[in-house]
């Protein structure tokens, strides 16, 4: 009887010892050094430079002293006390909410548009390399396009004058009631393939069958979407409006590069005002109580988003 | 006998190998990090660092390259690290705070050492009175005018103060066609628009926003400045969008002939030449305040050069910074980089280069260079607390006065602190 035909018929294996370790203990120190190389990473590259900002958000001249003390939460206590930071809370939560529900809205409705069966097969493959272009610019293409076409001499104006919309050149970028609109409509620009390309895949992934149901029990075309297409998206749309939610309030490049947080206050965002405090200031500290501020925000809304995957 | 002789060779060998080997260790490298070799033609900075090389042998230069604010960011970062270059290139408005972080060495005890003639140089920049920068190339900025818009405004002449540009700036404006008198680039991103276009023009006068070191900037001398630019913004003669334009987009409305006046480095003639090489244009000083008969100040932007204080070849980074210092180098670098010397006994040579360098060599010889946010602490959050404040006054949100004396107050703090 072979060895394999023993264990099979009920005989314990033969455990051998080979080397310094049992088999046992091998077995289970085996699967950490599997996570070992990745887990050196993640600590080298996440964790040492998050508990460093840490560290520096709670001292005094952090980078710029030999010797930093230790102040505890003052850091905090000061951004906390200035208004600009509140401002730029506010503003962040604007552009971000914004940015995502307008993702959302024109990425749902482009997707049904490709998905439509109503819409000439040519057209739609026109339509799905125009409506795919803005997310293969980096953000300095962006800002450089928006600045453009928003410049007071720009297209934009000269459309809207010709067409009696406006009869003066509005300062898009540089009014302080027009600037935080048109940076946050330059982000829906920018953002919404990601939507359309995600959620096309989802509508597509829908059996037929349903809608052939619904046909039979007579649903028109906004009941199907209503009732089936949206159920069944739901769970894309919240994990992915979750982590562009995310990601949105992390945008620095293109306000940076648009409006630099200007005119005046009026596009302070986040991760601007942390920016200008570590480079502009040599407010090292402040800065990274900062961005622990945009760190934990950001973490609040992994947690719904790990929570979310959970459930599903 | 004769099996020896492989060996004998394959030993000569190994020693050249070994002897060879030994010189390039004993070679030092030093690290040069500036934003200059992108500026200047292919492969310029590279040929003056051969030349360091074949006079210094044993030291190797390696350039650390790339645009002003990459490197500016680059340096902040090594030296919060200590992993800064050597050499480093400097900006007058970076040098304080590199300084308080101890990130670069004072120069006074290796110019002692080689006793270094001070005198030569044209300015050297001070923080807590050690030698922490020399400017090694100056950028001055005049004032650039659109000559064909101002022939058809009917001007025949630069305007030399403040009535006379306010009044051609008023000409040259006619927004039907875009086309407007001047143009004032106050982008928060980078806020030297307040350096170079509004605090200039209180240098151009002779006078000052410092009065004994600290902030004086809610005198009449800032207050009468910023009341005058309101006024051109009053009567519509700048080209709209200011809040929101930088530099470049100065450069590209006066390149594309919708702005009659700028105020600009030199170092743009012959990009602005090369994008337009119709427009016809000249150059003359910053008006002064009606009256003004005294030296007239001139906004300048330099290429500084400092030793970083990690450097464990302080003595290498010397000789590297006294090369480019000497007359001759020096002379031979401004000539390419279009600039104006920081040794006094340079003699650049601009015979070929545009006819208006020669010009704007003869207004830097009978002014003074200008600048005095070089070696101010935060002097760049300076001008972007100011920008803010003249944004305030531009969007009618307060006057010239409160505008100045925000700033005054929030200067002040800036200086207690740092």
């Amino acid at each position: 009887m072979s060895r394999s035909a023993e264990t099979m018929a009920g005989r314990p294996p033969t455990i051998r010892k080979r080397g310094l370790l049992s088999y046992k203990t091998r077995t289970r120190v085996l699967p950490y050094f599997y996570v070992a190389p990745a887990t050196a990473l993640l600590c080298l590259l996440m964790l040492f430079p998050m508990i460093t900002v840490l560290r520096y958000s709670l001292q005094d001249g952090a980078i710029t002293k030999k010797d930093p003390a230790f102040v505890g939460l003052q850091n905090y206590q000061t951004i906390f006390s200035d208004p600009v930071f509140w401002q730029a809370v506010v503003q962040t939560l604007y552009f971000t909410v914004m940015s995502v529900i307008f993702h959302l809205v024109i990425g749902l409705s482009f997707a049904l548009l490709l998905n439509s069966d109503r819409v000439n097969p040519t057209i739609r493959s026109v339509l799905r390399v125009l409506f795919i272009l803005p997310w293969l610019f980096t953000a300095v293409i962006i800002a450089i396009i928006w600045r453009l076409l928003l410049d007071p001499n720009g297209v934009v104006n000269g459309a809207l004058m010709a067409l009696h919309i406006v009869n003066f050149k509005v300062e898009w970028f540089s009014s302080t009631r027009t600037a935080l609109h048109a940076l946050t409509f330059a982000n829906i620009w920018a953002g919404y393939p990601l939507y359309m390309v995600t959620l096309l895949a989802g509508l597509q992934g829908i059996p037929k069958e349903l809608y052939e149901a619904a046909g039979i029990d007579g649903a028109n075309a906004f009941q199907k979407l209503r009732y089936i297409t949206i159920p069944q998206l739901t769970p894309i749309m919240i994990s992915i409006a979750l982590l562009d939610f995310i990601w949105t309030m992390q945008v620095f490049p293109l306000v940076w590069m648009t409006t630099g947080g200007g005119p005046i206050y009026a596009t302070e965002v986040l991760s601007t005002y942390t920016y200008k405090l570590a480079f502009s200031s040599y407010e090292f500290s402040l800065a990274s109580a900062s961005a622990i501020c945009i760190l934990f925000l950001s973490m609040s809304m992994t947690y719904f988003y790990i929570k979310h995957q959970k459930a599903r | 006998m004769k099996s020896w002789k492989p060996l004998a060779t394959l030993t000569s060998a190994a020693a050249l190998w070994a002897l060879s080997a030994a010189a390039s260790f004993a070679d030092t490298t030093i690290e040069f990090i500036q934003w200059w070799e992108p500026e200047m033609p292919a492969g310029a900075l590279r040929g003056i660092m051969d030349g360091f090389e074949a006079a210094n042998p044993g030291i190797k230069v390696k350039l650390v390259s790339g645009p002003y604010s990459a490197t500016h960011d680059q340096i902040v970062a090594g030296a919060a690290s200590g992993t800064l270059s050597d050499v480093v290139g400097l900006d007058g408005a970076w040098v304080n705070g590199l300084a308080k972080q101890s990130a670069i060495a004072p120069m006074d005890s290796l110019m002692d050492d080689a006793k270094y003639d001070r005198a030569q140089i044209a300015d050297i920049v001070k923080v807590g009175g050690k030698s922490m920068m020399f400017p090694l190339a100056s950028f001055v900025y005049p004032v650039f005018v659109n000559l064909d818009l101002a022939k058809a405004a009917g001007l025949d002449k630069m305007p030399t103060n403040r009535t006379e540009f306010a009044d051609a700036a008023k000409k040259m404006t006619q927004a039907d066609k875009n086309q407007y008198g001047w143009v004032l680039p106050l982008s928060l991103q980078t806020p030297n628009g307040i350096q170079n276009d509004v605090m200039s023009w209180v240098w151009a006068s002779g006078q000052s926003m410092l009065k004994d070191g600290k902030p004086d900037v809610a005198s009449d001398a800032v207050v009468g400045t910023l009341t005058y630019i309101k006024s051109l913004q009053d009567a519509g003669d700048i080209s709209p969008g200011i809040f929101a334009k930088k530099e470049q987009d100065k450069v590209e409305e006066f390149v594309n002939g919708r702005v009659g006046m700028m105020i600009d480095s030199l170092a743009h003639i012959n990009l602005i030449r090369q994008r337009n090489p119709k427009l016809n244009f000249g150059i003359s000083a910053l008006p002064a305040v009606d009256g003004y008969t005294g030296k007239r100040g001139l906004p300048y932007a330099s290429w500084g050069i400092g030793i970083s204080n990690n450097s464990t070849h302080k003595a290498e980074a010397w000789k590297l910074v006294s090369y480019l210092m000497s007359p001759d180098v020096n002379g031979k670098l401004v000539s390419i980089a279009n600039a104006f010397p920081g040794n006094v006994n340079a003699k650049p040579d601009f015979s070929k280069s545009d006819p208006l360098f020669a010009e704007a060599f003869k207004i830097f010889q009978s002014g003074k260079l200008a600048n005095e946010f070089v070696g101010l602490p935060v002097a760049e959050e300076l001008m972007r607390q100011m920008d803010i404040e003249v944004q305030k006054m531009f969007d009618g949100q307060q006057t010239a006065q409160q505008a100045a004396a925000n700033t005054q107050k929030q200067w002040l703090a800036a200086f207690a602190k740092n």
